[in-house]
C-alpha cells in the first residue's frame, strides 16, 4: 500500500489491518500522554482544495499525535478553474521534501492524478476527491461498526470483519463519494449492504455493485438493520429536480421521529451514522441524531484513530513498526 | 513551376492489383505495367498500398484564436503525415468562422503552407451562439466555396433553428454537420454515463443526449428534404437510429471517430486527461457496433476531430482538463487495426470512408478521386505490414494529446502526394507544395 486513494484498493488483509492499528491508536488517545513518536521528523502536509474543517482537525490530530510535522495548505482560491495549480502545488511540496500528503479537492479523481502523475514522490492520502471517494471516513465507520458488534455480542474487534452485519445507507448516493467508499469497504469486510435513495440520486450504472438496492426506506428498515447510516444531503438539490421539496424528502427518505420510535418499539438494535455535518430536520431529526443509537460521536472519534493508523501504515516501514510496541501484533 | 515527375513502382492499388503509377503536372499521367523512368524520380513501393489522398471532414486547426495549440501550418503538416490532402476546418476557432472573410482567411493560410487543401467549415450560427444564422451564403460564395457548416463544439440544439438551417443550405448544395449533444442532459458532464462513471463519480454523458437530438434531426432532414451529416457518431443507439433513417430514404451521412473504434471509457479509471474527448469514450458494445455501422455502410466516413491542446490543457485534474484528442497522424493505422485487421472491410474501403466519401460529403470536386489515368494526383502510399509505437513528441502536429501514446499500432504512411507534389516522401515529412505551382 503505497498511497490510500480508494477503498477498492485494498485488500480484506490490509482492511483488517489497518482497522486493528486503528483499535490500538485509539488506545493512545485515552492515554494522559496522548503521543507516539513514530512520525518524529517527518512531514504532513494536509493540502485542502477545499474547505473541510472538520476533516482537516481531525488528520492534524493524527499527524500531531504521531508526531509528525504538519503543514495546513489551503490552496483556497485556486479552484478547479486554473487547473495548472494542482501539479504547480505539488511540485511545490515535492521540493519541500513533503513525505506525505493528505489531498481534499472537489475533483473527482485530483489524488489519483497526484499519485500518478510523477509529480510528486510521497505517499498520496485522499481526504476526499469530488463525488468519488472518501477512503478514511469509510475505515472510521467500519471501525465504528465493528465497536458496535462487539459491544452487541463481546467478540473482540482485533482481526474481525463485519461478515454478517446489515447496513443501509441512505440519501443522496449519486454525489457521495462517502456512500462509494462505504459501497467498497463494507462490502469486502463481509457486510450486506443496502442502498436507500430515490431513484433520481443513484447513479446509473450500479448493477455490478455488491449491495441491494432500494426506494422505499420503510421497506429497508421493515428488515433487521445492525446500522443505518444517512447520507448528507444538500438543499440545492432540488433546484435541479432530483426531488421535489425538503419536506418530501425528509417525510420519504429522512431519519424521522416516527421511524426512530419504530426502531425503539421493535427494540431492534439498530445503530444510527452519520458523517456529518448533519442536516438536522432534512435527512436526519434533531431525535435521531441525539438519539442513545447514534455513534456519530465515535465516528469522530474513530476518525482520528483510522488516520493515524493510515499514516502510520503509508509511512513507516516494518522495522519501524516494531519498534513502537503498542503497536506490535502477533502475526 | 515544378516539372517533377515521379514515377511510383509497384504499388498495391487499394490492396486490389500492383501497378505503376506515373505522377507528372500534378496529375497521374500513367497507371500501368513497366512504365519506364524516363527522368522521373523513382519510387519503389513494392508491399505499399496505394489509396487516394485522405480527406477529413473534421479537424480543428485551432487558427485563429490558439495558434499555441496548432496552427493551419502545423496542422496540415500533421495531415500530410497522417497522408491526408484535404481537411476541413471546423469552425469553431477564436474568432469563429461565421463571415466569408473569416473562411477566406483560413482556406489562404492553407494555401500558403502547401501541405494539403483546407476547406473551411463555416459556422451554423454566429458566434456558435445557437441564436441567429451566421452569413450562410456569403461563405458559400466565397474563395472558400463553404459546403458544409457545422456548429461543431457545440450543438444546434433549437429545433426551429436546425430547422432552417437545413432548409437554407439546400440553396448551396451544402449541408449541416451536427455535433449532436443534448445541452440540459449534459450539463456538467464529464464521461459516459455507466458503471464506470457511476464507479468514478464523475459526471454521466448519457449517450441518450446524443441520440435524442440525431433522432430530431434524422426527421427534420426528411421533413425539409435536406442532407444532414452526422459528426462522430459513439453510441450504439445512434447506430440504430442513422441505420432505421437510412433504410427510410432520409439523406444523413455519419462519422466515426478513430478513437470511437479503439478506445473505451474503461481508460478513464486512470484519470488521465488525455482520455477526455466530446462524446465522450463509450462502452466496448458501443465500440463494436460502430465497428459493424462502417462495415455495413450505415457510418459512411471515418472523421478525426483532431483536437490538438498545449500540455497545460490537460495536465490538470480530470474536470479542468480540456476535451479532445489529436488524430491526424494515427488514424489510417487505427482504422487498419480496428477494422481491416478485423476482417470487416479491405482497402478499397478505407479508400472509401478515408477519401471518396467524405469529398463527396463536403463537396469537394478535385478530392477523393479515383486512382487513374488524368486524375489529380493525390496519393497516399502506406506500408501496411509496418508497426510503430506512437510517440507524441515527434508528431508534426503541435498537440501531444494523441490517447495512444506508447501504443504499437500498425501501418506507416511511406509517401503522401499531394497535387503530384511528395509532402511525404520514404516515411519522413518532405517539403510543402509551392504556392507558385498550383493552378488554382
Ligand atoms: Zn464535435
Amino acid at each position: 500500500m503505497k498511497h490510500l486513494l480508494d477503498t477498492r484498493d485494498l485488500s480484506l488483509e490490509e482492511a483488517v489491518q489497518v482497522l486493528d492499528t486503528a483499535d490500538s491508536m485509539a488506545e493512545v488517545g485515552t492515554r494522559e500522554v496522548k503521543k507516539l513518536p513514530a512520525l518524529r521528523g517527518r512531514t504532513v502536509v494536509n493540502l485542502f482544495f477545499e474547505d473541510s474543517t472538520r476533516t482537516r482537525i481531525s488528520f492534524e490530530t493524527a499527524e500531531k499525535r504521531l508526531s509528525a510535522d504538519v503543514i495546513n495548505f489551503a490552496a483556497k482560491g485556486s479552484s478547479v478553474s486554473k487547473g495548472e495549480s494542482l501539479k504547480d502545488t505539488a511540485q511545490t511540496l515535492e521540493a519541500i521534501n513533503a513525505d506525505a500528503i493528505v489531498i481534499r479537492h472537489p475533483a473527482s479523481g485530483a489524488p489519483a492524478r497526484l499519485a500518478s502523475s510523477g509529480w510528486i514522490s510521497s505517499p498520496v492520502i485522499n481526504a476526499g476527491d469530488g463525488t468519488h471517494a472518501h477512503p478514511t471516513q469509510a475505515l472510521l465507520d467500519a471501525m465504528t461498526l465493528r465497536q458496535h458488534r462487539s459491544r452487541l455480542d463481546g467478540r473482540p474487534t482485533q482481526g474481525s470483519d463485519l461478515r454478517g452485519m446489515r447496513v443501509a445507507l441512505v440519501g443522496d448516493v449519486l454525489h457521495s463519494r462517502v456512500a462509494r467508499s462505504n459501497v467498497w469497504l463494507l462490502s469486502l469486510l463481509g457486510a450486506h449492504v443496502t442502498l436507500v435513495s430515490p431513484p433520481t440520486l443513484l447513479p446509473v450504472g450500479i448493477e455490478d455493485w455488491p449491495v441491494e438496492v432500494r426506494y422505499s426506506l420503510d421497506e429497508a428498515m421493515a428488515q433487521e438493520l445492525d446500522a443505518i447510516m444517512m447520507l448528507r444531503i444538500q438543499r440545492e438539490r432540488m433546484h435541479a429536480a432530483f426531488f421535489p421539496s425538503s419536506e418530501e424528502y425528509a417525510r420519504l427518505w429522512g431519519l424521522t421521529p416516527e421511524r426512530l420510535a419504530l426502531l425503539d418499539s421493535r427494540g431492534a438494535e439498530t445503530a444510527i451514522l452519520h458523517p456529518g455535518p448533519m442536516n438536522r430536520g432534512l435527512e436526519i431529526s434533531s431525535a435521531a441524531a441525539d438519539s442513545p443509537r447514534s455513534l456519530v460521536l465515535d465516528q469522530v472519534t474513530n476518525g482520528v484513530s483510522v488516520r493515524m493508523s493510515v499514516l502510520y501504515h503509508l509511512m513507516t516501514g516494518p522495522q519501524e513498526q516494531d519498534r513502537i510496541p503498542a503497536l506490535q501484533r502477533t502475526s | 513551376m515544378s516539372n517533377q515527375k515521379y514515377l511510383i513502382r509497384g504499388a498495391n492499388l487499394l490492396g486490389e492489383e500492383t501497378a505503376d503509377i506515373l505522377v507528372a503536372d500534378g496529375t497521374i499521367a500513367r497507371i500501368g505495367q513497366g512504365i519506364e523512368a524516363d527522368g522521373a524520380d523513382v519510387v519503389e513501393a513494392q508491399g505499399l498500398v496505394a489509396l487516394p489522398g485522405l480527406v477529413d471532414v473534421h479537424t480543428h486547426l485551432r487558427e485563429p484564436g490558439r495558434e499555441d495549440a496548432e496552427t493551419v501550418e502545423t496542422g496540415t503538416r500533421a495531415a500530410a503525415a497522417g497522408g491526408y490532402t484535404a481537411v476541413c476546418a471546423m469552425a469553431n476557432s477564436n474568432p469563429v468562422a461565421d463571415t466569408a472573410g473569416l473562411v477566406e482567411q483560413v482556406w489562404e493560410l492553407g494555401r500558403q503552407a502547401g501541405w494539403a487543401d483546407v476547406h473551411p467549415i463555416g459556422a451554423v450560427t454566429v458566434g456558435l451562439e445557437g441564436e441567429r444564422l451566421s452569413e450562410i451564403g456569403a461563405m458559400a460564395d466565397s474563395r472558400a466555396a463553404v459546403r458544409m457548416f457545422s456548429d461543431d463544439g457545440k450543438c444546434v440544439h433549437n429545433a426551429v433553428l436546425m430547422r432552417r438551417a437545413l432548409e437554407y443550405v439546400k440553396t448551396f448544395d451544402g449541408v449541416v454537420a451536427q455535433h449532436a449533444q443534448e445541452p440540459l442532459l449534459t450539463d456538467g458532464a464529464q464521461m459516459n454515463e455507466g458503471s464506470v462513471s457511476a464507479d468514478l463519480g464523475l459526471a454521466g454523458w448519457p449517450a441518450v443526449a446524443e441520440e435524442a437530438i440525431i433522432a430530431r434531426d434524422v426527421l427534420l432532414a426528411q421533413h425539409v428534404g435536406s442532407r444532414v451529416h452526422i459528426c462522430h457518431v459513439s453510441t450504439q443507439g445512434s447506430v440504430e437510429i442513422i441505420r432505421w433513417a437510412k433504410q427510410r430514404g432520409v439523406d444523413v451521412t455519419a462519422e466515426v471517430t478513430p478513437h470511437h473504434l479503439l478506445l473505451t471509457d474503461e481508460s478513464v479509471r486512470s484519470y488521465d486527461p488525455v482520455y477526455k474527448v466530446n462524446p465522450p469514450l463509450r462502452t466496448r458494445e458501443d465500440v463494436e457496433a460502430l465497428r459493424d455501422a462502417v462495415a455495413d455502410g450505415t457510418i459512411d466516413v471515418v472523421g478525426t476531430d483532431h483536437a490538438p491542446h498545449p500540455v497545460e490543457a490537460k495536465e490538470c485534474e480530470w474536470a479542468c482538463a480540456a476535451m479532445g484528442m489529436t488524430g491526424l497522424e494515427t488514424a489510417l493505422s487505427i482504422v487498419q487495426q480496428t477494422l481491416v485487421e478485423t476482417g470487416r472491410i479491405g482497402w478499397g474501403d478505407v479508400a472509401r470512408i478515408m477519401s471518396t466519401e467524405p469529398a463527396r460529403i463536403a463537396r469537394i470536386d478535385d478530392q477523393g478521386r479515383p486512382l487513374a489515368e488524368g486524375e489529380p494526383a493525390n496519393i497516399v502510399l502506406v506500408d501496411p505490414a509496418a508497426h510503430r509505437v506512437v510517440e507524441p513528441e515527434k508528431h508534426q502536429s503541435k498537440g501531444r494529446n494523441s490517447p495512444y501514446r506508447s501504443l504499437e499500432i500498425p501501418g506507416a504512411v511511406q509517401a503522401t502526394f499531394f497535387k503530384g507534389h511528395p509532402t511525404v516522401l520514404d516515411g519522413h515529412i518532405n517539403t510543402p507544395r509551392a504556392l507558385v505551382a498550383q493552378a488554382d
